[in-house]
């Protein structure tokens, strides 16, 4: 191998798949790249770019069966040809030249065996070692990637390890053999940002350390400044723009590019609206919108104050002990109406506990909710059922709340039947398929079922059902975190509109500051069910007091150089 | 560990309690009077009033119930009505037979189906995995019964094979000569739903991501399958297992009545023909007994196979 030429180097590739309804799904359209020895390039794109099948093509993990690669595909690593290599070349070439780090570390690891295990059976497969060997190697590897007492988490099981331990554990596991090229496909993603930035950390610097060639994936351009050298976005499997880090950035070439740079919530720019992808597509160039202000002002009608709010758990131990953990401890504060109050924390905070508590989902330990002067928690069920379709939640999955056996307009009329809302059921129809219109959905989608959607039009159905109660809290809690940043804009934008239109009160819950900051007029941040600090939102992102919240604002992945008015340039 | 085998025990002697006071109930005002069983064609009242003092009837229903504690707490139920032996003996004598019986089969059983799901599994979709499947569908909608009468029909009477029906005192000519028959069609019985069961656990293992993990790591399909999958599969398979158990010492009431296995099977049967109510009694509480403490075995073997099982 002259040094000249790259350590891998994808042509043409192409990859379809078959689906069930025996129709063939173009996941690839003939990509071309090539990854450099110890560089690290990023492959950017949302779901459905086809940015993960090109990862999974390189290892050949797509499922043979229904999987075609095009003719003249090439896929060529230190000039092997990996598209015809045999399956014993593959396997010695996986794990050891290229390793690979998947989003979910917890679901990555096999639950039933120790961490160690797993490191040692890598490392005795590739590299011949004796258990006893392999076994003091596993414990330098924890070593190296940061996991605390490394000597006894050798012998923990996955679930013993918090979320980014296991990330750890897959990345000691990845470069335990020292491999040429380490494939990342959105390593972060499941991760608080605290912890985010810790990964992102040790990743630039074993790719340092080893040098290695990273291929990055993620879907969000943000974290890409932090260490990629060159930067491909992807959109629909092909590859809309690729360059050196710099210039993707300052000088986009493609609108999509710009979109995506622009759609992100910024945290010095609060645009009274969002830019969507469709905003870069159109012929007319893309005219920014005036900024909004936010923040509660003397005056502001409280519409639910919670004081001293708190929820504990109990869990049996021993023969006759019992041990007490306090989820929320002492949480008050007051949601104007029309406005937004944030609550940012990391997971465990007690942000989403706050939130259940409040629609009576857990019994309140102790506090006061005072909703329109009356407190909730102390009504009786049958007073409650009253005030229920008045505070409503949407949560964050929405593959998995709503009911898949439900149809569209199942779901959006039996909420209004149970709180007797519309008179007849031709009424209820009606205003069934007005809510869907107002959240950008045709009137036929009523018939259809929440799988025939998108995650993004999956949680405009959601939000459609709590409208149907015409509630006035809605309670968002990481309503938009599991959708691509774009759809996430668009859904952000449908909230800011409902709230101007029909003056909602949001209690918004979410771990990602730059969303909160943007949708929040008021913002509280929660660390271990307290809260630590509390104030409006441009004083407390531009003068934390709390060091926690410092922590946080640390954190956030900035982006390079500042994509926000570069792009639009 | 201890603390929560200790927890479990100690909860069962309400659940015993509970089954304790169901059948006393179900025999005193659904069983009718025993006396008049036991006095058979020619009795008369003093007969009756002289089983009845033997038997307790004659005391207070209380008093009846304490001496059914007493039966259950020394595990000493008493004399049949029909043959006159102890209930101990009885049931000790035919432990072994069923045993013999359902042991083999419960182990080749297991064997066969873990091995057949696991291969139908990982050629899922294939001709073999839906030749199998059509087998399985097949074979499960055919009643046991037809098959215990084809078998010894065809296999026994027919082409001679084996023995229609008997039973000796020798351990290996039972097990080389008499079992082999009641043996297979068992099997064909049991198999079809053990194998799609199995398959289906197998195969929502394959789709986890940790699968996908291997795979990269440049483990071979084998490894695996044989590996990783397997000892995950295993949770669901264990708990089917342990349910199943305690029927190991009930016996297989049907294969026994028909291959004329002396073993606890039948006896329930007879026992139930002649109203023999200290057997039925004896076998429904150690039947009881055993169902609660192969449920805490069952949750103990989790743990050893599912570090993320908490016993609580």
């Amino acid at each position: 191998m002259t040094p000249l030429s790259p350590l891998l180097s994808v042509r043409n590739l192409g990859v379809s798949f078959r689906m069930e309804s025996g129709e063939h799904f173009q996941a690839l359209k003939g990509i071309s790249f090539d990854i450099a020895a110890n560089r690290t390039v990023a492959l950017v794109g949302e779901s459905g770019s086809g940015k993960s099948v090109t990862a999974m093509a390189i290892m050949r993990l797509l499922p043979d069966h229904h999987t075609t690669i095009a003719a003249g595909s090439e896929i060529l690593f230190e000039g092997r040809k990996l598209l015809q290599a045999d399956r014993h070349t593959l396997r010695a070439l996986r794990g050891r030249d290229i390793a690979m780090i998947f989003q979910d570390p917890m679901s990555s690891l096999n639950p039933v065996f120790t961490v160690g295990d797993q490191i040692i059976e890598t490392l005795m497969l590739h590299t011949g070692m004796r258990r006893k060997a392999a076994r003091q190697r596993a414990i330098a590897l924890l070593q190296e990637v940061g996991l605390p007492e490394p000597g006894r988490k050798v012998d923990a099981y996955p679930h013993q390890l918090s979320g980014g331990q296991q990330q750890r554990v897959m990345i000691a596991m990845a470069i335990a053999c020292e491999p040429k090229l380490l494939i990342a496909d959105e390593p972060t993603t499941a991760l608080d940002v605290t912890i985010q930035q810790q990964i992102l950390q040790l990743l630039a610097q074993l790719q340092k350390k080893h040098g290695m060639a990273v291929l990055f994936i993620t879907h969000d351009l943000g974290l890409v400044g932090e260490f990629a050298d060159e930067v491909i976005v992807m959109r629909h499997g092909e590859i809309r723009e690729h360059g050196p880090l710099q210039q993707v950035f300052s000088q986009p070439q493609d609108a999509y590019t710009k979109a995506l740079l622009n759609c992100r919530p910024q945290l010095d720019s609060r645009p009274a609206r969002l830019a969507v992808i469709d905003d870069f597509l159109q012929d007319q160039p893309y005219q920014p919108p005036p900024q909004r202000a936010r923040g509660y002002v003397p005056g502001d009608d409280i519409v639910l104050d919670v004081q001293g709010l708190c929820k504990s758990f109990e869990s049996r131990e021993g023969l006759f002990g019992k041990r007490v953990f306090h989820a929320v401890k002492d949480v008050s504060f007051q949601l104007a109406r029309g406005k937004t109050l944030g609550i940012v924390g990391e997971s465990g905070s007690g942000k989403t506990t706050v939130g259940l508590t409040l629609m009576r989902l857990h019994q309140a330990s102790a506090g006061r909710a005072l909703f329109n002067g009356q407190d909730i928690l102390a009504m009786s069920p049958r007073e409650f059922h009253a005030c229920k379709r008045r505070i409503q939640i949407i949560f964050q999955n929405p593959y998995a709340s709503l009911n898949p056996r439900f149809t569209v307009e199942e779901i959006l009329l039996e909420p209004m039947v149970l709180h007797g809302i519309g008179h007849s059921h031709a009424e209820r129809k009606q205003l069934a398929m007005a809510l869907l219109e107002r959240v950008g959905l045709p009137s036929r989608a009523l018939q259809k079922y929440p799988h025939e959607f998108s995650g993004g039009q999956r949680q405009r159905i959601a939000i459609a059902r709590c409208l149907t109660m015409k509630p006035d809290v809605l309670i968002c809690d990481e309503s938009v975190s599991a959708l691509d940043v774009s759809v996430q804009a668009q859904v952000l934008n449908l909230l800011q509109d409902l709230q101007d239109e029909c003056g909602l009160s949001y209690l918004f819950i979410s771990h990602d500051l730059s969303v909160v900051k943007h949708i929040s007029d008021q913002v509280m941040v929660m660390q271990q069910g307290q809260v630590v600090e509390q104030a409006n939102a441009d004083t407390l992102y531009a003068h934390p007091q709390h060091p926690y919240t410092r922590q946080l604002l640390a954190a956030i992945p900035q982006g390079w150089p500042h994509p926000g008015g570069v792009a639009l340039a | 560990m201890f603390a929560y085998i200790l927890r479990r025990l100690w909860q069962m002697v309400p659940t015993l309690f509970g089954v304790m006071l169901l059948l006393f109930v179900l025999f005193n005002w659904v069983g009718g009077d025993p006396s008049y069983i036991l006095a058979g064609k020619s009795f008369s009242a003093d007969t009756l009033a002289n089983i009845r003092h033997q038997l307790g009837l004659d005391q207070s229903l209380p008093q009846q119930f304490l001496i059914f504690v007493r039966q259950v707490l020394t595990l000493d139920f008493g004399i049949s009505w029909s043959t006159q032996q102890p209930v101990a003996e009885i049931l000790a004598s035919r432990i072994g037979p069923s045993l013999t019986l359902a042991l083999p089969m419960l182990l080749v059983s297991l064997l066969l189906s873990v091995i057949i799901a696991a291969i139908v599994a990982y050629v899922r979709g294939s001709l073999t995995d839906r030749i199998v499947t059509l087998i399985c569908t097949l074979a499960m909608s055919v009643s046991a019964l037809v098959y215990i009468i084809a078998g010894q029909y065809w296999l026994a009477h027919k082409l001679g094979w084996f023995p229609i029906l008997g039973w000796s005192d020798s351990l290996a000519t039972n097990l080389w000569y008499y079992i082999p028959l009641p043996l297979l069609l068992g099997l064909v019985v049991s198999l079809a739903p053990d194998i799609r069961f199995y398959r289906s656990c197998f195969i929502e293992e394959m789709g986890h991501d940790y699968v996908r993990t291997a795979r990269a790591k440049g483990l071979s399909e084998r490894t695996i399958m044989l590996k990783h999958v397997m000892r995950n599969a295993l949770i669901p398979v264990v708990t089917s297992l342990m349910m199943s158990l305690p029927y190991l010492f009930l016996g297989a009431l049907l294969l026994e009545r028909f291959f004329g296995i002396p073993g606890m099977g039948n006896e329930v049967l007879n026992a139930v023909d002649r109203s023999d109510f200290p057997v039925i009694k004896a076998i429904t509480i150690y039947v009881a007994l055993a169902t609660m403490l192969f449920n805490l075995l069952a949750d103990i073997v989790y743990k050893l196979i599912d570090p993320r099982v908490q016993l609580k």
